[in-house]
């Protein structure tokens, strides 16, 4: 050949089995870079010391005994989110809907505390509870049902399902305006307080995390011990394979949707009775999206998610307290945010594959 | 009925550039496999870096007098492509190059760019010293409107067809170039190849990776140049942080709806812009909830495209095959 092959500088190959540990001391590896440029970018913007920074981030969460329940109940809620997309997504299906499925629960827990007037605070309840489970699983399932039968691109249809679910929250948060004509709606049942969750020990989001905890160990137990649990991981990992072995995947999609729909229902209750006693369009907050990235972050195992999801709060709650203490945009929590999830997000690359350099090249021509 | 067409009509179409600009792009990238979610962050950046440059070039001269109108068009424009480039070439490298999880990526990139479109722009804001909650940039966004002088002599011909800045025209261009390179030349044929089966189109010794990075990095300048219509041109060059809205989202479902075909998106893009003002338009007196029932119309459209499209399952009117795919060559 005249043509002089051109070496390449190295050479990527998948890595075989390797120790738990290596792929989580990659992880927090990645984590500390991130953390660091995110220093760098706070003092060159602030032009404070970087201690001071890290100092405000702390501060941020652990400042007050009132920062620190918030702490717990943000990363409650997106742990809980997050929870409910996990099954989905261990079957590959992307669930982008989390946002409009707790939007839709939420919705229904509202409307049970708007519309039974004078009835006793333990019927509304149950009928929150009944009712934002069945509507999270019904916008869950519209999706899933579609997927089944025609195969149509769920990722794209869960995604429109949350804009659906958004528009509907704000009609009927004009139709329920209070007072008339502000076009949202306030804090509902103030004075009865009929539909609010009860507070436990004199902490008010202490039921909230209660419930999270066990949904998460529930939500463990079912994927790593339960028949369900493993016709989920057989889907996803082959559709071919599961339909061999007789596995329905059509059952599997639909039934494994409702209860990711179910999940998100939940959230939005705990929203709705637990946390804000109100309803509007940006409840949720954007935790659907944040809780795709928790999930796959914690490679679907709930009890990583646990840190995952608080270390996203920990970290956007930090960037907060640095855009208030110094007079920064509040937008700046986002910015930090994406910088950390691209350096995790970089991170896979290198647990998955290995880089081997071509040291001797020169010396293999012949 | 004239009159409302010729009040409808023109909005209807501005309102549709951003999206028919956000389509175009986010179609290209798709076509290549390349699910870029991170649309809606890339059109945050491509619109508050043209509102940067246009800030800076204003700031630097003595009197609003002393612009000229070229290069008051031109270094925002530019700008803006350079920042939805960078963009662009961050999702490539993460998703191409690092084999990130598309989805992931994209939706990581979109609070990126939201966030980083708001804090700069919340900043601007503060450095120009208004007291109002917004920045706005008139002298250069007189340059961007300007419209071809026989419009106004042309009636309502003029105003329907002729009416309109340049960059509306250059959104039905890019288009339409982009439909005909797609479906008609040899490149095209490659990136959908790449887009359909990445190792086939390997072995027919197409470079798959360079064919995503580029569909992916033009594809993100021309949804970067719908941000900028948007502040330069339908805002009027004011920038207020989160006016833009859920349009980036809108744009994906307008890929949807076109079933991947940017000369279809030219109307399409037009009609979306319809359903998402035609709450204006409707008689609703005082009942102002039907009308964000009236927004919800773009995505219950997309949703009933998306299913008839797959019910009919024809081969050519399917996503890309491996769309939000990763492709690595050993995997085969």
């Amino acid at each position: 050949m005249n043509k002089q092959v051109r070496e390449p500088l190295f050479h990527i190959s998948k890595r075989g089995d390797m120790p738990w540990y290596f792929g989580w001391s990659i992880r927090a590896a990645a984590i500390i870079l991130a953390l660091i440029s995110c220093g760098i970018i706070s003092t060159l913007v602030t032009g404070e010391n970087p201690i001071q920074i890290y100092a405000t981030i702390i501060d941020g969460s652990f400042g007050s005994m009132r920062k620190f329940w918030v702490l717990l109940q943000n990363t409650a809620m997106l742990l809980c989110v997050a929870l409910a997309l996990t099954p989905a997504f261990k079957m590959r299906f992307w669930n982008l809907g989390g946002e409009g499925q707790a939007l839709a629960g939420a919705l229904a827990a509202a409307a049970c505390m708007i519309l039974m007037k004078g009835q006793s605070n333990a019927l509304v309840m149950s009928c929150m509870v009944i009712t934002s489970i069945l509507a999270g699983a019904l916008w869950g399932c519209i999706p899933a049902f579609f997927k089944a039968k025609f195969n149509t691109n769920e990722t794209l249809f869960t995604l429109m399902m949350n804009y659906v679910a958004i528009q509907l929250v704000a009609y009927f948060s004009v139709v329920w305006e209070n007072p008339k004509g502000s076009g949202n709606i306030g804090v509902i049942n103030p004075n009865s307080m009929i539909g609010w969750f009860p507070t436990i020990g004199g902490q008010k989001y202490l039921l909230n995390v209660l419930i999270v905890a066990v949904i998460t160990i529930g939500m463990y137990i079912y994927l790593n011990y339960s028949k369900q649990g493993y016709e989920i991981a057989v889907v996803g990992e082959s559709e071919r394979t599961a339909r061999y072995v007789g596995i329905k995947v059509e059952k599997v999609i639909i039934r494994t949707m409702l209860i990711s729909g179910a999940i998100c229902g939940i959230a939005g209750l705990l929203l709705v009775g637990g946390t804000n006693h109100t309803l509007n369009s940006a409840i949720v907050d954007g935790r659907g999206f944040t809780a795709v990235m928790v999930a796959w972050l914690a490679k679907f195992n709930p009890i990583w998610m646990i840190f995952t999801s608080f270390l996203l709060v920990f970290l956007g709650r930090g960037a907060g307290e640095i855009a208030t203490d110094f007079g920064l945009n509040q937008s700046y929590g986002d910015i930090l945010t994406g910088i950390i999830l691209f350096f995790i997000i970089g991170s896979e690359f290198f647990i998955t594959y290995k880089l081997s350099f071509h040291k001797a090249s020169k010396k293999e021509e012949k | 009925m004239i009159e409302f067409i010729i009040s409808f009509l023109p909005r209807a179409i501005a309102q549709g550039i951003p999206l028919l600009y956000g389509s175009t792009g986010e179609i290209i990238t798709q076509k290549s496999g390349n699910l870029n979610l991170g649309i809606p962050g890339v059109m945050y950046v491509g619109g508050i870096c043209g509102v940067i440059g246009a800030f800076l070039y204003e700031q630097s001269l003595p009197s609003p007098e002393a612009m000229n109108s070229l290069l008051a068009v031109l270094i925002p424009t530019l700008c803006c492509l350079l920042g939805s480039l960078l963009m662009g070439l961050l999702f490539c490298f993460l998703t191409v190059t690092l084999r990130a999880n598309q989805n992931v990526s994209g939706l990581a990139l979109t609070t990126f760019g939201v966030g980083f479109g708001n804090f700069f722009g919340g900043s601007l804001v503060k450095l120009s010293g208004a007291d109002m909650p917004f920045l706005a940039l008139s002298a250069t966004s007189n340059c961007f409107k300007k419209s071809l002088p026989i419009a106004d002599k042309m009636g309502v011909l003029g105003d329907l067809v002729f009416g309109y800045s340049f960059l509306v025209y250059l959104a039905i261009a890019i288009a339409l170039v982009a439909s005909y390179i797609i479906n008609r030349s040899r490149i095209g044929l490659h990136l959908r190849a790449v887009g359909e089966n990445p190792s086939t189109a390997d072995s027919a010794g197409i470079n798959v990776n360079r064919y995503k990075y580029l569909a992916t990095c033009i594809g993100c300048m021309i949804a970067g140049l719908g941000g900028l219509y948007y502040v330069m041109d339908y805002a009027s060059g004011i920038w207020a942080n989160d006016a833009f809205g859920d349009r980036g989202w809108l744009a994906i479902a307008l890929v949807i709806f076109t079933i991947w075909r940017p000369n279809v998106g030219v109307l399409a893009s037009f009609l979306f812009g319809g359903l998402y003002i035609l709450h204006m338009y409707i008689p609703s007196g005082m009942n102002l909830a039907v009308k964000e029932l009236y927004k919800m119309l773009p995505y219950v459209v997309t949703i009933i495209v998306l299913i008839i499209s797959s019910l009919r399952n024809q081969r050519d009117k399917q996503p890309p095959a491996s769309l939000g795919l990763a492709y690595f060559r050993e995997d085969r």
